[in-house]
């Protein structure tokens, strides 16, 4: 179990590390912004609200920096992340808790399908490598090389505009009511269509080049070779001898750029103005509504670690060497 | 061979011990290199000949035990490195891809300050001028080796430290390499220092033989005297297992890896064909076998000289 | 050095040339209004016009340097610092480099684009060159992972021990016996990381964090978004920067692989 024990210790130091940046930001950067933001909402604030503030944005210069760093905390474990401006009075914690769970949706179901496909695919061009399978690769670096939001722009301009078959924005029908029934989750899901399938095509391709160069560098180890005199057939060879082993860096990979990807999936959501974290965190910039951006940020960096821990568990399921570790 | 001429001692060892982590590697060495004469230290892999051979480089510090350059403690490491010189293994290995001949041997010049040009470097070990501006990979083994040890020469070194330098190379070509060393040797007056896991080429090559098994030297004596009259077990067996198709091999089965470590006794006593009780918990001292400084430690000779 | 790379260069070499004479050569001001309203690509308007009548394809045009130059300076800060990183805590090995390492990890799994969302809209005016050194911040820590493997591999090679045997102090090791071993990593992580900038500034532009009195083919497509231009099927308003962007990243991917197979020889392509 040390394995799990060592990446756990560094997950919550990465957690510290973001809240802390969190925290030091708005101190370090010069300007004085939710300053400004209070004033301009004036007395609509009351004295709780204020309170949170000053205590999440460091306004109060009386206190010490370590005195205004454990109020921070105290806050934090306390589920208050401060008022959100652009849903003035909603508190941030509730926006992030009505958002997250469209996010965890799309982003969660698209990117197991593209790290899925993609490692597939990728397994069948490094195997039949020289064959057309090979003219895969400049077409998915073509692909890997757009960025999310553009595809998603040309999908609404092709898909929506073009030939209306999909939904452009929004995450159900106007006029639904969230609920458990047939309408509503039909609705769900033609409109995670685009969106979903722009985060697909955008992130399988990177998958599929780096599985596909793992395999060609498994294939021409000896005990790929040896499979290979044994007789054993090809797609035994392929999946449990060069794939198994292929798979376990595109799987640490998987861990290590999940931040990435989801930074390129919140930029679908605003492009699609899809109702999760990504849109209410382009929301935010325009209202420069920095305790709901930090708040995205924490939650985001949240999300993205447990999926880490996730993914190092397959990983501890893949892997004999890590199992034996522990 | 009954006059050992008085060689000077170059460099001295006493009681070197390295430790890594629970491991053994070295366990209370000492060895004197002199000058004009090679000293070869032969050992299976995992004996700890190698881990010596960088203990005297100084490229790893020991746990204990002290090393003495012409009698005194040298405390700068690059001074230290102007008399005492290594030669690796793998000569595929030790030279740098990126950089050319001239490059690897302008380097230990300009360090220690000596006024010698690449090409005087090359002719000393019989290669020809032009190849100073070739690349490690445009050069077969033997010539490599051959680099490395004019690399080694360059700052005019008391000592050289050889580890296995011909276990890499073909097997045509070796003993040029050793003849090279030998006339090295006797021009420049060099203590050189033969690390081999062949106990032949100790008797062609070295004056002096030690013997070393599991971090510690068993043997010792001059080379004609140890390859002839070998007096510790493990030394018999060691020279019996050398290659004779005439011969039936006694063969020396567990590799030393799987030995369990014998911490007080003797480290050869998993495998000793003549093994004792005492020799599970005491460890033998340094006995006489013969009067030409021939020793072993093994408790067969201490009952014989009591 | 095989086709893909040579096309890889050339698209590279293409975009660098636009880069430096972009503004001279714009036909139009980027900025300059004009009668020609959301008009489509013709003979006056390659890249037809804005919604105010501006010339799209003159501001495609200027607006290479600006993602050029963030590319450039983002590349060298970042590679840079991946070798600080990167090759002091693989060569050094014990306390530092796991504590190096950490930090290097830490980057890589904190979400880089809402952190750089927030920094970027708290900065007070978030000029080119700021909004670079930003990016560079964040940029570092994948070249520094990679670098410290390979320099750990080095590290226990023969040649270093040599080196040192011969008296090489430690600085000299690194620099003149390992760098140079670990140059096709550092280049191929040096265009990873111009890809990462561009991309990451790119879209900032597009978010509308960055300060747009610039243009940047970003400043282009935020305009186009903010504007409406794909309710009002204005096509070309975001085609033509979208497909700069995605022939610029193809480019230096294609560059990459070339390094790539240079370095690993058994990617190369088979020839039958």
């Amino acid at each position: 179990m040390t394995f799990l024990l060592r990446r756990a210790v560094f997950y919550l130091v990465t957690l510290w590390a973001a809240i802390t940046a969190n925290f030091l930001l708005p101190r370090l950067l010069p300007g004085d912004p939710v300053q400004a933001m209070i004033t301009k909402l004036g007395g609509r604030l009351n004295s709780d609200a204020m309170a949170s503030l000053y205590i999440l944005f460091g306004l109060d210069d009386n206190k010490s920096i370590w005195q205004q760093y454990v109020d921070y905390w105290g806050s934090l474990l306390q589920g208050d992340l401060g008022l959100s401006f652009t849903f003035f009075p909603t508190p941030v914690a509730d926006v992030l808790s009505q958002s997250l769970p469209w996010t965890l949706g799309l982003v969660g179901v698209t990117t197991v399908i593209a790290f899925v496909l993609g490692t597939l695919l990728g397994v069948y061009a490094g195997w039949k490598r020289g064959s057309w399978m090979d003219n895969l690769i400049p077409m998915t670096t073509f692909l890997s090389s757009i960025p999310y939001f553009w595809l998603g722009l040309i999908a609404i301009s092709l898909f929506s505009v073009t030939w209306p078959l999909f939904p452009a924005s929004g995450g159900y029908a106007p006029g639904l009511v969230p609920e458990f029934s047939g309408e509503f989750i039909g609705s769900v899901l033609e409109h995670a269509v685009l969106p979903g399938i722009t985060i697909v095509i955008s992130s399988v391709a990177g998958w599929i080049l780096g599985m596909r160069n793992m395999m060609v560098t498994v294939t021409a180890e000896d005990y790929v070779l040896v499979a290979r005199a044994k007789g054993l057939t090809q797609k035994r060879i392929m999946f449990a001898y060069a794939a198994r082993n292929a798979v376990l860096p595109s799987i640490s990979g998987f861990a290590l750029s999940l931040g990435f990807i989801v930074g390129g999936a919140l930029l679908v959501e605003m492009v699609f103005s899809y109702p999760g974290l990504g849109y209410v965190l382009f929301q935010g910039i325009g209202a420069k509504d920095y305790p709901l951006m930090q708040g995205v940020f924490l939650v985001i960096t949240l999300a993205v670690l447990v999926a880490n821990l996730l993914a190092d568990i397959g990983y501890l399921l893949l892997d004999p060497r890590t199992r034996r570790e522990g | 061979m009954n006059t050992v001429p008085d060689f000077e001692a170059a460099l001295e060892a006493k009681g070197l011990v390295k430790t890594y982590k629970r491991v053994r590697a070295v366990q209370d060495v000492s060895i004197v290199l002199r000058r004009g004469r090679v000293t070869a230290l032969v050992g299976e892999s995992g004996s700890g000949k190698s881990t010596v051979a960088k203990l005297l480089a100084r490229l790893v510090e020991p746990t204990s035990g002290e090393i003495l350059l012409d009698g005194e403690k040298v405390r700068r490491v690059r001074e230290y490195r102007r008399k005492v010189q290594m030669v690796f293994q793998d000569p595929f290995a030790s030279l740098n891809p990126v950089h050319t001949i001239r490059y690897h041997l302008t380097r230990p010049l300009k360090i220690h300050k000596r006024s010698e040009t690449v090409e005087e470097l090359l002719e000393r070990v019989n290669l020809p001028a032009d190849f100073a501006g070739r690349y490690p990979h445009e050069l077969s083994g033997g010539q490599r080796q051959r680099v490395a040890i004019a690399r080694a020469l360059a700052a005019h070194p008391e000592v050289l430290l050889a580890d296995e330098p011909v276990s890499m190379l073909d097997v045509s070509i070796r003993l040029g390499v050793l003849n090279l060393l030998l006339d090295l040797k006797e021009r420049l007056k060099l203590a050189v220092l033969y690390i081999t896991h062949d106990i032949a080429s100790a008797r062609y090559f070295a004056d002096e033989t030690f013997v070393m098994y599991g971090g510690q030297i068993v043997e010792g004596g001059d080379s004609e005297t140890v390859t002839q009259r070998p007096a510790h077990p493990y030394t018999q067996l060691l020279i019996e297992s050398a290659p004779d198709p005439e011969r039936s091999v006694m063969a020396l089965d567990a590799p030393p890896e799987e030995v369990t470590q014998v911490s007080t006794g003797c480290q050869f006593a998993p495998r000793c064909p003549k093994v004792q009780s005492r020799c599970w918990t005491e460890a033998p001292p340094r006995t006489d076998v013969d009067s030409y400084g021939h020793w072993a430690a093994c408790w067969l000779y201490v009952e014989a000289a009591a | 050095m095989n086709f893909k790379t040579k096309l890889g260069l050339g698209i590279l070499a293409f975009f660098t040339l636009i880069a430096v004479i972009g503004s001279w050569i714009a036909p139009y001001d980027p900025s300059a209004m004009s009668d020609d309203l959301l008009s489509p690509p013709s003979g006056s308007h390659w890249f037809g016009t804005t919604m105010t009548g501006q010339d799209i394809f003159s501001q495609v045009l200027v607006g290479t340097r600006g993602v050029m130059v963030v590319g450039l300076v983002c590349g060298v800060l970042a590679t840079l610092l991946s070798i600080l990183v990167g090759v002091t805590s693989g060569f050094l090995g014990g306390a530092a480099d796991e504590a190096l390492s950490m930090l290097a990890n830490v980057f890589l799994v904190i979400p880089a684009l809402p952190l750089i969302i927030i920094v970027a809209s708290m900065l007070p005016s978030a000029d080119t060159v700021l909004i670079a050194a930003v990016i560079s911040l964040t940029a570092w820590a994948w070249g520094a992972r990679v670098l410290r493997a390979q320099t750990m591999s080095l590290r226990r090679r023969d040649f270093v021990e040599a080196a040192r045997a011969s008296g090489e102090s430690t600085w000299r090791i690194i620099v003149f016996e390992v760098l140079p071993n670990l140059m096709a990593v550092i280049a191929s992580g040096f265009v990873g990381t111009v890809i990462f900038a561009v991309m990451l500034q790119i879209t900032l532009s597009f978010v509308g964090v960055i300060s747009l009195s610039t243009w940047n083919w970003g400043t282009i497509l935020f305009w186009a978004q903010s504007n409406q231009a794909l309710g009002l099927g204005a096509w070309w308003w975001f085609v033509p920067a979208g497909l700069c962007i995605a022939l610029l990243g193809t480019a230096l991917a294609l560059i990459n692989f070339g390094i790539d197979e240079y370095a690993n020889p058994r990617l190369r392509k088979v020839r039958a």
